[in-house]
């Protein structure tokens, strides 16, 4: 039971970790964007090749936040900032869009077939006992790091006046300007940093799910999109929430035995939740949206 | 200070602004007048980079400032209160005034804040509070504080009597004053244009999207046409 709590734990922080990607993009400029998830499959790729080439695990792993981020602004740059005016329609077809090519450059460079993920070269492996319970070092290493990088997020963007400069953002741009905030820089940034924690999302993802393969990145994007619109989407709490609701609500169906019902389960959720409250667990708490 | 010269904006293919040329100078307090939908507030929306004019030019202190950003312009002096104040709801006062102060250095952002909070005591009570909490004369005090932030040179004001109680309107009508006293330059759009004409040097007069008047105020506080237009006859 506790065993299968912990591995909720760290599924969870997982899609919290790329959920937040999704919220703070959608808090700013209202974009649901999609190739959210294959960033992520590309950090996998390059935490691969890195690990596999012999680097460090910790330059490995700045090398697949740094690579996740610039790809973020990149796609930014390229095929959305064009679009600041247009239809936001438009915005979340581009999207889909962004994410069919890097799906598909993915399987042209790196064949289609999935490749097993050297996790023992990043994480120590093995497990330690507390408490009589046994506890796996990579389920531990996950969940703190996720917590870590919530909590530098959440103080970011309470407190430092970029964050400040975010939010005012995301609440009206045309005000924002006015302060003489740079808005397409802020937009970049924002961009920049929900790919940051995408890349760590990568890495926790790729040791707990060892293959990478080109559509790793979409299933993951989608459950970390339901998770974001459980928690209500655009708030920051909410996609945490969403995300460890999510993370144990398909840890405990592996527990009784259903594993092959998870995706069915989680994607009910996601339509009960659209039913009964649209805008998610937190998404009347507006105090924090980003 | 200021000097406009020949704009002409559109929004898509509705002509807003129709060759409108006109000047502020140091120290002056002068007002635009006219009736909705005249084009008060696209001419302040152009002149802050928020909109973009297709021809002339836009002039503050000897810099063309037609084609800069936004940002760059407020870094210049040139504050904006918008129409409807547009407070951030969602951000305390406290954060609200931070804001104002972005293009400005963080060392003396709290001497500026007690500043704003002494000219509106009321923001002070509430610094901790959302914006969004605040009534519609003390958001009106906080978008003018938050402009105030930046330390301005010139100061635009859209509609800063709009839907406030006549007491109110009378006291934000003082600041205006005392802040001019005090060296800002004012460029007020207002449709309260009794008001405006009152505290102003001079005004303009504009009818969709073209300047019809150009006087000093008192000529214009006792023109026939513009009172039966725009002072209730």
């Amino acid at each position: 039971m506790l065993t299968h709590l912990i591995n909720g734990l760290q599924l969870g922080s997982i899609y919290a970790l790329v959920a937040l990607g999704y919220n703070m993009v959608y808090g700013i400029i209202k974009l649901l964007n999609f190739a959210h998830g294959d960033v992520i499959m590309v950090g996998g790729y390059i935490a691969l090749f890195a690990l596999t080439f012999g680097l460090n695990p910790v330059i490995s792993a700045l090398l697949t936040v740094i690579g996740c981020t610039l790809l973020a602004i990149i796609i930014e740059k390229l095929a959305y900032t064009p679009l600041r005016f247009a239809p936001r329609l438009s915005l979340l077809i581009t999207a889909i869009g962004v994410s069919i090519l890097l799906q598909n450059l993915a399987q042209l460079f790196f064949r289609a077939g999935g490749r097993p993920f050297p996790s023992q070269l990043l994480l120590p492996t093995g497990s330690f006992s507390l408490g009589g319970v046994s506890l796996a070092y990579t389920s531990v290493i996950t969940i703190l790091a996720s917590i870590v990088s919530m909590i530098l997020l959440a103080v970011l963007v309470k407190s430092t006046k970029l964050g400040k400069a975010m939010r005012a953002v995301s609440e009206d741009q045309g005000a924002a300007q006015l302060m003489g905030i740079n808005v397409n820089s802020i937009i970049t940034f924002t961009f920049a940093l929900g790919a940051a924690l995408a890349g760590i999302g990568a890495l926790l993802y790729a040791v707990r799910f060892p293959l990478i393969g080109p559509t790793i990145g979409a299933m993951l994007g989608l459950k970390a999109f339901v998770a974001a619109v459980c928690g209500g989407i655009g708030s920051i709490p909410g996609a945490m929430l969403g995300g460890y609701i999510i993370g144990l609500l398909e840890m405990f169906i592996v527990a009784a035995g259903l594993s092959r019902w998870v995706d069915a389960v989680v994607f009910l959720v996601l339509i009960c939740v659209l039913m009964v409250r649209p805008t998610g667990f937190m998404g009347r708490n507006l105090m924090e949206k980003v | 200070m200021l000097k406009v010269e020949d704009i002409n904006v559109y929004y898509g293919s509705i002509h807003a602004i129709k060759g409108v040329s006109f000047e502020v100078a140091q120290g002056e307090i002068v007002t635009l007048i006219g009736a909705n939908g005249a084009g008060k507030s696209t001419i302040l929306k152009t002149i802050s980079g928020l909109l973009r004019s297709k021809t002339g030019s836009v002039t503050f202190k000897d810099e063309d400032i037609g084609h800069m950003a936004s940002h760059n312009i407020v870094k210049r002096g040139l504050a904006h209160v918008p129409e409807g104040r547009r407070a951030f709801l969602q951000m305390s006062v406290a954060e609200n005034l931070e804001m104002g102060n972005y293009t400005q250095p963080k060392a003396t952002m709290h001497e500026r804040i007690e500043q704003v909070y002494q000219r509106f005591p009321r923001l002070k009570e509430r610094r901790k509070q959302f914006a969004g909490t605040l009534s519609g004369g003390e958001q009106q005090m906080l978008a003018m504080g938050r402009a105030l932030m930046s330390q301005p040179k010139l100061l635009m004001l859209d509609e800063p009597s709009m839907g406030l109680a006549p007491l109110l309107v009378e006291q934000i009508f003082e600041i205006i004053q005392e802040l001019n006293a005090g060296g800002v330059t004012i460029l007020l759009v207002e449709q309260n244009a009794h008001m405006a004409l009152t505290v102003a040097n001079r005004g303009y007069v504009l009818e969709t999207g073209r300047i019809v008047a150009s006087e000093s105020a008192e000529t214009l506080l006792e023109d026939d046409a513009v009172r039966k237009a725009y002072l209730g006859g």
